[in-house]
């Protein structure tokens, strides 16, 4: 560091000593947030505020994470992804799977004090059904007919064929439970749920507090007296904000950072996530409609060396379907380990001995170790002669470019679910929304999603999903590569928090500050 | 005649603001549209290839993206003059008020970083030009050179680091405070800043003012003053500093210009809600109207600091009076 810089740190000491002097504001001594009564407030360090407050369009993480402790489904997942009952006590599926009644959560109230029952179910989802209302969870209803309420505890989703993914579709806050005398405009200042906790405050760009909701239905009550989601919009900031005590959790990407937070105080937890890094192909463009070119490819990656130098090999190598009860195994595909001389055979097998030009789309920006990737993985992919030609994109133009299925190839980290059907079934069946930036589909693919559908039992679902992974596999329809971690700082007095694989910040309700 | 040239001089300057102003406009209208992406799709990321056509349709009826890019401009520029800059659907607040609450946040956080700059800048300056190539003056180039190669996020980014994990003191991590709420708390927020703006400042303020002192000091009124024994300390300030002001103040003029602009780098690490966050999360988000109120009343701003500038001339230096 240069004498200038020093000497500027010398002038910030002596200048800041003397300001906080004056005031008994700051300083680790008296962290502004514990605000000691029962429970306390407990500050979450975000790096943006949410986008939306409407929950059926949020899809950003932050807006996800904070409407998430406001807003209740008809069913939630557990710690371990299980589906359990939320707003609806129980539901059954009928024998011929043309139906499923739900029944509902007696006493539970909205934030504002009106009544939830079947009224506001039907409406919600009617409302999220309708196209007008452009609800991003719309295609998890598209088995539903109608929805009927023949009692106000009491709900049945017609469907036009079984559903077995139907309940866990039903747990995202995209799908939250609205109150049928709101509106989208009312929400968007003034949400109204039947969550843990309610909107208590709202600075825009600065801060979002939440406090307790005392008639929540849980048995367990939150603890905390609230929650405020500081905005800090540098990841490293939040660290300084941790060290320095003014904030008590936050969740981390970077690497690189989370290890600067690790030490003192503060705690650094590791979750995998249901997020996968991966090499898209699109099997409808050029030479990549050649099933042996994309096993070339499959059989020229050495995923465990992507993760090193991409992520500092902070991630685990995966196959397709990254939820725990469902995990493929990536060691049943083709190649699990790198083989050049099977790749230049499938090369020779369809004709391109001398090798292939693939055009690929990159995203800079959008998360820390994208063009990295493309890199290891270009370069990787030139030693069996398939030339990745990379096009680093600005994260809006590669979205558009991605939204329009325009590439060759893409590389992309893809958000997972818990569900396989609802985590694949849309890109992979022949009439999934998002078909056509899959770029792949097959009769067997589209049988096997339709077996998964109309099966309840656990154990069968999983031997199904096994095969569709080892089809996506065995096709190369994509290349999958790894998924990363995320890492949960705490600060000693914050116990009880809970960080799941889907990244969701639905224990804050059971969190304590000791 | 003395009154209508004067007078066609102000009209002549006015119209220059709004020529100025109306192309900055245009300029940020069709920058942005060039941009890819947009509202829908900086919301929803990749999950807008989910959308049907009839979904599609009502978030572009929602955000206005169905109307002509005329109408678009248009009907905001129309707006404008009856004082509706527009809405912001993530803050859920007009981009009136957003305004209103970062520009003066900007402001102190501009005049703060000024002060450090000349408190840094001029004195320094003075010093290297009192003696050239001497000891003194290698210390003021050396500052000025930190401060011109020292790039900000770095700089903020380590006293950040520093003073929260060596002395816990962190006022930034708190929530923030604006002046009139809690004005110890606020300096303390604005301090660091402020001092790593002032800080990059400083440089092009010193060196402006050693350039302009060694300049004015070969002038023959100093050899005069001189010898007629006026004090080395008064020589210096009445008759060396206060000639050399004006390309002092030029300078200073321009920096806070630019500072009036939101230092977006500083204002993203110290989490200061000034108006740079504000357009830098009016593109992420591709909030049109925001970002082109925005970037219009930091061009407004811009000019009417220059025009400060060139009225502070007249204040400071009788020749341009006459």
């Amino acid at each position: 560091m240069s004498r200038g810089a020093f000497s500027a740190i010398g002038v910030a000491v002596t200048l800041s000593i003397a300001l906080t002097g004056c005031s008994s504001s700051s300083g680790p001594a008296a962290p502004a947030a514990t605000t000691g009564a029962a429970g306390g407030t407990l500050v979450v360090g975000v790096t943006s505020d949410p986008d939306t407050l409407f929950p059926w369009k949020a899809t950003q993480f932050q807006a996800v994470n904070v409407l998430q402790n406001i807003y209740g489904t008809l069913t939630e997942f557990d710690k371990d992804l299980n589906v359990v009952p939320g707003l609806a006590e129980s539901w059954k599926t009928a024998k011929d799977g043309d139906s499923l009644t739900l029944t509902l959560r007696q006493g539970v109230t909205f934030g504002d004090g009106s009544a939830f029952d079947s009224k506001d179910v039907k409406h919600s989802l009617d409302a999220i059904m309708d196209e007008d209302t452009a609800a991003v969870a719309a295609a998890s209803l598209s088995s539903v007919e109608s929805v009927e309420a023949p009692d106000p505890h009491t709900v049945v989703l017609k469907l036009s064929g079984p559903d077995a993914a139907l309940p866990a579709n039903l747990a995202t806050v995209n799908m939250a439970m609205l109150s049928s005398d709101d509106t989208e405009e009312k929400l968007n200042t003034a949400p109204n749920g039947t969550g843990p906790f309610t909107l208590r405050k709202r600075v825009a760009s600065q801060s979002i507090t939440l406090g307790r909701n005392a008639k929540y239905w849980g048995s367990e009550k939150p603890k905390l007296d609230g929650v405020e989601f500081r905005v800090i919009p540098d990841e490293s900031a939040i660290v300084s904000a941790m060290q320095s005590g003014n904030v008590q959790l936050a969740v981390f990407n970077d690497p690189l950072v989370a290890q600067t937070a690790q030490g003192g105080s503060i705690t650094v937890a590791k979750t995998p996530q249901l997020s996968y890094h991966a090499l898209q192909l699109n099997t409808r463009r050029g030479d990549l409609d050649d099933l042996n070119v994309r096993l070339a490819i499959q059989c020229a990656v050495d995923r465990k060396q992507v993760l090193d130098t991409a992520a500092l090999s902070e991630g685990e190598v995966t196959g397709p379907i990254t939820a725990p009860a469902f995990k493929s195994n990536p060691q049943q595909r083709p190649c699990p380990a790198r083989d050049l001389t099977k790749a230049a055979d499938y090369l020779q097998k369809a004709g391109k001995p001398n090798g292939v030009a693939i055009k690929t789309i990159v995203s800079q920006g959008e998360y820390a170790t994208s063009v990295n990737e493309a890199q290891n993985l270009k370069a990787q992919l030139a030693e069996a002669k398939i030339d990745l030609q990379l096009e680093v994109l600005e994260s809006g133009a590669f979205v558009d470019r991605w939204v329009a299925g325009d590439f060759d190839a893409a590389v992309a980290l893809n958000g997972g679910r818990p569900d396989p059907d609802g985590m694949y079934g849309r890109y992979f069946t022949s009439d999934g929304n998002l078909n056509k930036v899959a770029g792949y589909s097959s009769p067997e693919l589209d049988k096997l999603f339709a077996e998964g559908k109309a099966t309840t039992d656990q154990a069968a679902r999983k031997a199904i999903y096994d095969k569709v992974s080892a089809e996506l596999e065995n096709n190369a329809a994509w290349i999958w590569l790894f998924t990363s971690y995320t890492y949960t700082g705490t600060a000693a007095q914050v116990t009880g928090f809970v960080p799941m694989v889907s990244g969701s910040l639905q224990y804050l309700r059971t969190t304590t500050l000791g | 005649m003395f009154r209508v040239l004067a007078r066609n001089r102000a009209i002549r300057r006015v119209a220059g603001m709004i020529g100025t102003l109306f192309g900055v406009a245009v300029f940020v209208f069709v920058m942005l549209r060039a941009i890819p992406g947009d509202q829908i799709t900086a919301g929803l990321g990749t999950e807008a290839a989910a959308l049907t056509p009839a979904q599609l349709a009502a978030l572009e009826r929602y955000y206005g993206l169905d109307q002509s890019l005329f109408t678009q401009f248009f009907s905001w520029l129309g707006n404008l003059f009856t004082g509706n800059l527009g809405f912001s659907a993530r803050s859920q607040q007009s981009v009136l008020d957003m305004t209103l609450q970062s520009l003066p946040v900007t402001f102190e956080l501009a005049v703060l970083s000024i002060v450090l700059a000349l408190l840094l800048g001029v004195p320094l300056g003075m010093l290297a030009a009192s003696r050239t190539n001497s000891p003194r003056d290698a210390v003021g180039q050396l500052v000025s050179l930190g401060g011109l190669s020292i790039p900000a996020f770095l700089l903020a980014t380590t006293l950040l680091s520093v003073f929260a994990a060596s002395f816990g003191f962190n006022p930034n991590g708190q929530g923030f405070a604006s002046l009139l709420e809690d004005p110890l708390l606020n300096l303390q927020q604005m301090f660091l800043p402020a001092l790593v703006l002032g800080f990059g400042i400083a440089a092009p303020i010193l060196r402006t003012t050693r350039t302009a002192v060694l300049d004015v000091r070969s002038g023959d009124f100093v050899r005069t003053a001189r010898a007629k024994g006026v004090p080395p300390g008064r020589l210096q300030v009445r008759h060396v500093l206060r000639n050399a002001l004006v390309p002092i103040l030029t300078m200073t003029g321009l920096q806070f210009g630019y500072l009036l602009g939101g230092a977006v780098v500083v204002e993203q690490i110290f989490s200061v809600p000034g108006v740079g966050r504000q357009v830098l999360l009016g593109i992420q988000q591709k909030e049109y109207a925001v970002v082109q109120s925005t970037v219009l009343v930091i061009a407004l701003s811009f000019v009417l600091v220059n025009l400060l500038t060139d009225l502070l001339y007249r204040v400071v230096d009788p020749r341009v009076r006459s």
